[in-house]
């Protein structure tokens, strides 16, 4: 590559160098000879869609994860990482996500547990503080240290995190998904602070998925999908459409040429629905939007721009205050509780099998029952109806190819495609009039992902209505009818999936087309 | 010059706590005025309160250690029955002071069982509470049946006589040996002029300062050591971060199960400590079911300290005040109910202005019936005062519990490797 | 998959009994005192006519209480107050049964009523502060324990006293009306006699009656499919349909009403009034037994007669010079005993199922394909 011949030229050493690192999980190969070489002092952005393996990447080289394959260097030296341990001995410090900070403690203290400063038996406060004041202002980032974690604004609990590190003497930092849960002023103020960091000789790899801000702060990017690296570019060569598009890949899957089933009954209609949480931020912004009989109306966007909270909303569920109007077939619903809608016709394929759709202890019969305990054929009066449950379960089974020994095996036996299949079959067996499905073949085996296409086409074409959010865009354009995109609690955009274009989804799904004037 | 002129001055947080018992004071004052019951000031409630406190906030403390590690303790009414009875044994065999060393290690043994079960097999935390309260009891009892019984005096619900823990009275200010010299008694003789408001404070003070025992010095002073120990050490920093976020911690390099063991040791300890102050200040013997519920009332000033070690110390005394007004008469405690009311009025009043009309309507409800069992209750019984602790626990609860800040991960089921 | 799942109910319990018998062996033995000789003894007295009854005499209530903490437990929800609920229910259902003169079966049922209301109101302020002050009900069910002491000893004293009759002082006496028999008749059908004073109470039918409709109201019915649901997973329980909030609280109004029934075979079969020393005790033996039992309706039927029969056979310990108390550390032991060998043994067993299950669902597949191919 292009900067590695220029390093050598030079006489530098690269910071990092990873050579045909790859990691296999059972069913899937997160990483396939990826390769990635990082300057010394340059912020270097890692981009790629979810499930592209920048994650893992980055596992490997804080320690996290051993690599079954390849090699990692840094600043010339092979390296070898039992643990995150000797990542951060070698200089490596990682920001993850989501953070690890004590909300009742100070900056001050959560910046130095596990490596305090000490004047004798006590905790060398002043001291301590010093060093982070000093920190803080040589690579521009301010904060008090004695201020509680919990009063901090998102971007000042990063600023933390990033002092977390260069306290212990971090020289390259890796940034997973920085900006992903900040506000557009915060974000200035982190690229203010990359620069700071690079002036003073700090490396920085970032990993992300907003086009619009790598392309502003990096110095290199290197695009990576299904687990392989696509290419290392300079902002100045490329451009948000081209990204995407080495992101998501030239081709977008064809729409199946099948005939419209969508008819002009409007099953629900949702208008400007708001979620605000109890610190007055706004989780859902003004989402409106009718799913008709026989339709499936996707929402496309990257996890983490409000899909969550809105399906909440939608149920019934949402702890935080929920304002505008959903009307299901003609009735408004929105001040009715979860389980009234639940019987009155609203299904949910929820995003996390595990925490939302499983009792993993119970078995499979109890667990088709859930979210529809009070219905037919589960009861029968006051009582579960172990017969009938029993009888569905079956025709779940064998409707949906669940692979299992029996009703009565607990949920927690099955692997993550039966699991799906099975909340997916009970959902759909329900016949409700509007079925949520979120996410609904993530992390499953192509195999029950086909299975779960082809079912959800079937109900829709018998007159069911779906709201299909996901992040896959092979499902979203093979499926959807209409196409919305999400983008921080907003829906921005409205379109149509026989003609949209890979750069325009992304850049709808990614901000860039926006230009950050929110 | 200036510097050092800010440092010599007390800290606003003293200076604040120092009104705070003066304006109390003189709130008791103006009531024993007004009622004529000076029994409420009086020095033989105050040394009464302050006793009958110092089991609480040993629970208290002990409460507070294994929470701030992360670990819900309601066993410390077993650990504290463990110290009733090693602290009753150790005095009978060798003498009080290592009554409370058997104490404390009787308490921090049944802390042991139950860190091994809560940290290394994670157990719900409540279960093996409630699992050693009922051990505890059993176990004792047992013990008591083997050594107490062949004894006179001794049965299997009571331990002959042992030796109780010595007491001193502060010297110059309540009347002390200094040398073999006997001080004048200043605050007892202000006690006695019967003035206002500083007869009151002199009572209260006389009260604390006089027949003082020497477990009672050594338990007060736990309470600055566990501030040093907790927020002024590395140790007691990550002991803290343990009960806040054992992931970060973790991830940070810090031992959580080990320091989740020393936290839960030192709680099964203090409350072992109190237990053996029950006996070798309070009782003179070991009596089953001399607890009465302490553990538990523990937990309540903890909760009532906003788990701060100065805090519980402030609950356990508002406890223990409540609790000694049992042995005064019926004018003292009719005059603690007016207290009462007209304190839930100025609160309801101060919600009021706080914009908080609901908060305040409940509170001024309460003072309402407060007010309204003063005026018509002409005889307290005796039950609604042997009531009173528990009552004062959920009426704290219910009114504070928005501005309570408990550890974060208090009660979180950890396991060493998961991302939380 | 079911005998499997019988064996795993059944390890941990008998493990924490074996390991409670060992550790008071141990203690036995520190002590000079010949443990066989002890468990002997213990075994014959307590296997004895008398002892039999009076052991399922004494499991009823206990049953009864496990029954009430059990339906708590099975949402996460710790019912400590089970002892101040009985307590008040019995002493007003004593109170209101000497009011009234009913026809026999009907005085029964309008004292069982008053107790289930009573109780179910006691322990409807816990739930109450717990969902509306968000204050943990371990902390309020056992405030309200000693405030329920307190209260009750007040009505007992002030209110509730009926004619003392010379030194014992007690509620009013029920009329016959609402006394429960003795079942001695039954039992004298199968040929068994037992001495005079020594009754097996009927409340016995009520018991068991009532163990019945628990296990149909948790595993059979609406109500216990969400309250199951809620203690396995509560986000999949709020996503299903259920409220939180109602289900704490009907929750802990259901478990009060069976708490009031904890006194019931005393006060109907025994006492017929509320004296003073009215039986103490049940509710903390009750959430032993609750856990020893694994909230299960049968189980929890052996773990009562567990107890009762540590408890009366205890008695002769005292008569052959062994510390009777040594059955108190085998039910301490054998509480914590079960409660970390079930942890031990559920988390080895999931491991045991989610493995097998793998491999048949392998299994399967690899037949699949065959057959596609």
């Amino acid at each position: 590559m292009a900067q590695v011949t220029a390093a050598v030229r030079w006489g530098l050493e690269l910071a990092v160098e990873l050579q045909g690192i790859t990691k296999r999980y059972p069913g899937v190969v997160a990483n396939d000879e990826v390769d990635l070489a990082v300057v010394p002092g340059e912020v270097h952005a890692v981009v790629g869609e979810n499930g592209a393996g920048k994650s893992t990447l980055m596992k490997i080289l804080y320690g996290m994860v051993h690599a079954d394959q390849g090699t990692i260097r840094v600043n010339g030296q092979p390296k070898r990482f039992r643990s995150s341990k000797d990542a951060i001995a070698a200089g490596i410090g990682m920001v993850h996500q989501h953070f690890k900070l004590a909300d009742n403690l100070t900056v001050l203290e959560n910046v130095v547990l596990g490596s305090e400063p000490t004047k004798g038996l006590q905790l060398d406060f002043a001291g301590g503080a010093t060093r982070i004041r000093s920190l803080a202002s040589t690579y521009g980032l301010a904060i008090d240290p004695d201020t509680t974690v919990e009063q901090l604004s998102v971007g000042e609990r990063q600023r933390v995190e990033i002092l977390k590190v260069l306290y212990r003497g971090a020289r390259i930092i890796i940034l997973d998904e920085p900006t992903a849960v900040l506000v557009p002023q915060e974000v200035d103020d982190l690229f203010a602070s990359l620069e700071d960091l690079k002036g003073e000789g700090v490396t920085v790899i970032f990993i992300s998925h907003k086009l619009d801000e790598v392309l502003k702060v990096a110095d290199h990017i290197t695009v990576m999908r299904g687990g392989r690296t696509v290419g290392t570019v300079t902002p100045a060569e490329t451009d948000g459409r081209r990204l995407a598009e080495m992101m998501i890949g030239a081709e977008l899957p064809s729409p199946q040429t099948a005939e419209s089933t969508v008819t002009d009954v409007v099953v629900i209609s949702v208008r400007d629905l708001n979620v605000i949480s109890a610190d007055e931020r706004s989780v859902c912004t003004d989402v409106s939007f009718d799913i008709h009989k026989g339709e499936i109306v996707g929402v496309a966007g990257v996890e983490g721009n409000g899909q969550g909270p809105l399906v909440d909303a939608l149920l019934g569920i949402s702890p935080h205050r929920v304002d505008g109007r959903i009307e299901l077939v003609g009735e408004r619903i929105d001040h009715w509780p979860a389980r009234r809608r639940r019987e009155a016709g609203v299904g949910l394929i929820p995003e996390d099998r595990q925490r939302q759709g499983l009792l993993l202890p119970s078995p499979l019969w109890e667990n088709a029952a859930l979210g529809h305990q009070t219905s037919e054929p589960f009861v029968s009066g006051l009582w579960i109806n172990v017969k009938g449950s029993k009888a569905r379960t079956r025709h779940l089974i064998s409707d949906f190819g669940v692979k299992t020994p029996g009703t009565d095996v607990p949920a927690t036996a099955l692997s993550g495609g039966n699991q799906q299949k099975l909340v997916v079959g009970r959902e759909i067996l329900a016949d409700p009039k509007v079925l949520i499905a979120a996410q609904p073949t993530r992390g499953i085996d192509v195999g029950a992902q086909a299975t779960v296409w082809e079912k959800l086409k079937e109900v829709r074409k018998a007159g069911m209505a779906i709201l299909l959010i996901s992040a896959d865009l092979e499902e979203l354009i093979g499926l959807s009818d209409t196409l919305y995109v999400i983008f921080r609690g907003r829906f921005v955009a409205r379109l149509d999936p026989a003609t949209v274009t890979p750069e325009i989804l992304g850049s709808h799904m990614t901000g860039a087309s926006l230009g950050e004037a929110v | 010059m200036t510097a050092v002129a800010t440092r010599l001055l007390p800290s606003r947080r003293t200076s604040r706590s120092v009104l705070y018992a003066l304006s109390a004071v003189l709130v008791l004052a103006i009531v024993v005025a007004y009622t004529g019951a000076d029994e409420l000031t009086s020095r033989g409630t105050a040394s009464a309160a302050l006793r009958l406190a110092i089991p609480i906030l040993m629970a208290g403390l002990g409460g507070l250690f294994a929470e701030r590690a992360g670990v819900v303790n309601i066993g410390l009414e077993g650990m504290m029955i463990a110290g009733t009875w090693f602290g009753a044994w150790g005095s009978w065999q060798f003498g009080p002071w290592w009554g409370v060393a058997l104490g404390v290690a009787g308490g921090a043994v049944f802390g042991l069982i139950h860190a091994v079960a809560t940290v290394t097999f994670a157990v719900d935390h409540i279960v093996s509470g409630v699992a050693i309260n009922i051990l505890a009891g059993g176990a004792m009892r047992f013990l008591s049946s083997i050594t107490y019984t062949p004894e006179t005096g001794g049965s299997v619900v009571q331990s002959p006589g042992v030796t109780k823990m010595d007491t001193f009275n502060t010297p110059f200010v309540a009347g002390g040996n200094l040398f073999g010299w006997k001080s004048p008694d200043l605050l007892g003789w202000l006690e006695d002029r019967d003035w206002f408001f500083v007869s009151d404070g002199a009572g209260v003070l006389r009260g604390v300062t006089g027949e003082v025992s020497w477990l009672t010095l050594l338990a007060v002073a736990l309470v600055p050591l566990s501030v040093f120990v907790l927020w002024r050490t590395a140790w007691g920093l990550r002991l803290r971060s343990c009960g806040e976020h054992p992931w970060a911690a973790e991830s940070l390099g810090v031992p959580v199960l080990r320091m989740k063991y020393y936290g839960v040791l030192i709680s099964g300890g203090l409350a072992g400590l109190g237990g053996a102050f029950i006996v070798l200040v309070q009782q003179g013997l070991y009596r089953e079911a001399s607890t009465a519920g302490r553990g538990f009332i523990g937990l309540g000033a903890l909760i009532f300290g906003n788990w701060m070690p100065a805090g519980v110390l402030n609950g356990a005394l508002l406890f223990g005040f409540g609790d000694s007004l049992r042995f005064r008469g019926a004018v003292t405690v009719r005059a603690l109910l007016l207290t009462i009311g007209v304190g839930l009025v100025a609160l309801a009043v101060w919600r009021w202005r706080r914009k908080r009309p609901r908060a305040a309507g409940v509170q001024g409800a309460l003072a309402l019936m407060v007010l309204l069992g003063y005026a018509l209750l002409t005889e307290v019984p005796d039950q609604l005062i042997t009531a009173t602790p528990y009552l004062i626990t959920l009426l704290v609860l219910a009114i504070a519990t928005q501005s309570l800040r408990m550890p974060a991960a208090d009660g979180a089921r950890y396991r060493k490797g998961e991302t939380g | 998959m079911k005998s499997r799942r019988w064996l795993v109910a059944v390890v941990a319990p008998l493990a924490a009994m074996v390991f409670s018998v060992g550790v008071a062996s141990l203690a036995l033995i520190a002590f000079d005192i010949d443990p066989l000789f002890a468990f002997k003894e213990m075994w014959t007295f307590g296997t004895s006519t008398e002892s039999l009854i009076n052991i399922a005499n004494r499991s009823v209530p206990l049953y009864v209480a496990a029954m009430a903490v059990a339906v708590g437990f099975k949402m996460n929800l710790f019912n400590i107050g089970v002892e101040g609920q009985y307590l008040l229910a019995a002493l007003f259902a004593a109170w209101a049964g000497a009011l009234v003169a009913l026809p026999a079966v009907l005085h029964v049922a309008f004292i069982l009523l008053v107790a289930m209301v009573v109780g179910s109101g006691w322990a409807w302020i816990a739930g109450f502060l717990k969902v509306k002050r968000g204050i943990h009900e371990v902390i309020s069910t056992i405030m309200l324990n000693f405030i329920g002491f307190s209260l009750s000893a007040y009505l007992f004293l002030n209110v509730f006293r009926g004619e003392t009759e010379g030194l014992i002082v007690a509620t009013g006496q029920i009329p016959k009306s609402g006394w429960m028999p003795s079942l001695n008749p039954v039992l004298g059908w199968f040929g068994v006699t037992p001495r005079r004073g020594s009754e097996l109470q009927s409340f016995l039918i009520i018991a068991i009656a009532l163990g019945i409709g628990y296990h149909l109201l948790v595993k059979r019915s609406r109500f216990g499919f969400d309250l199951r649901a809620s203690g396995i997973n509560p986000a999949a329980a709020q996503a299903s349909g259920v409220d939180p909030k109602r289900m704490i609280i009907r929750t802990m109004m259901i478990s009060g009403a069976i708490a009031g029934l904890v006194g019931m075979s005393v006060l109907l079969g025994f006492f017929h009034q509320y004296p003073q020393d009215f039986s103490r005790g049940y509710g903390f033996n009750g959430i032993a037994v609750a856990l020893l039992g694994r909230n299960h309706a049968a189980g929890m039927v052996f773990a009562a007669l567990l107890w009762g029969f540590l408890e009366r056979s205890s008695l002769i310990l005292d008569l052959r010079d062994v510390p009777s108390e040594i059955v108190t550390i085998i039910q301490g032991t054998v509480v914590l005993g079960v409660v970390v060998a079930y942890e031990v043994v559920s988390r080895l067993a999931e491991r045991q199922t989610v493995r097998a299950a793998a491999r048949a669902a392998a299994a399967l597949e690899s037949g699949g394909a065959q057959e596609a191919a």
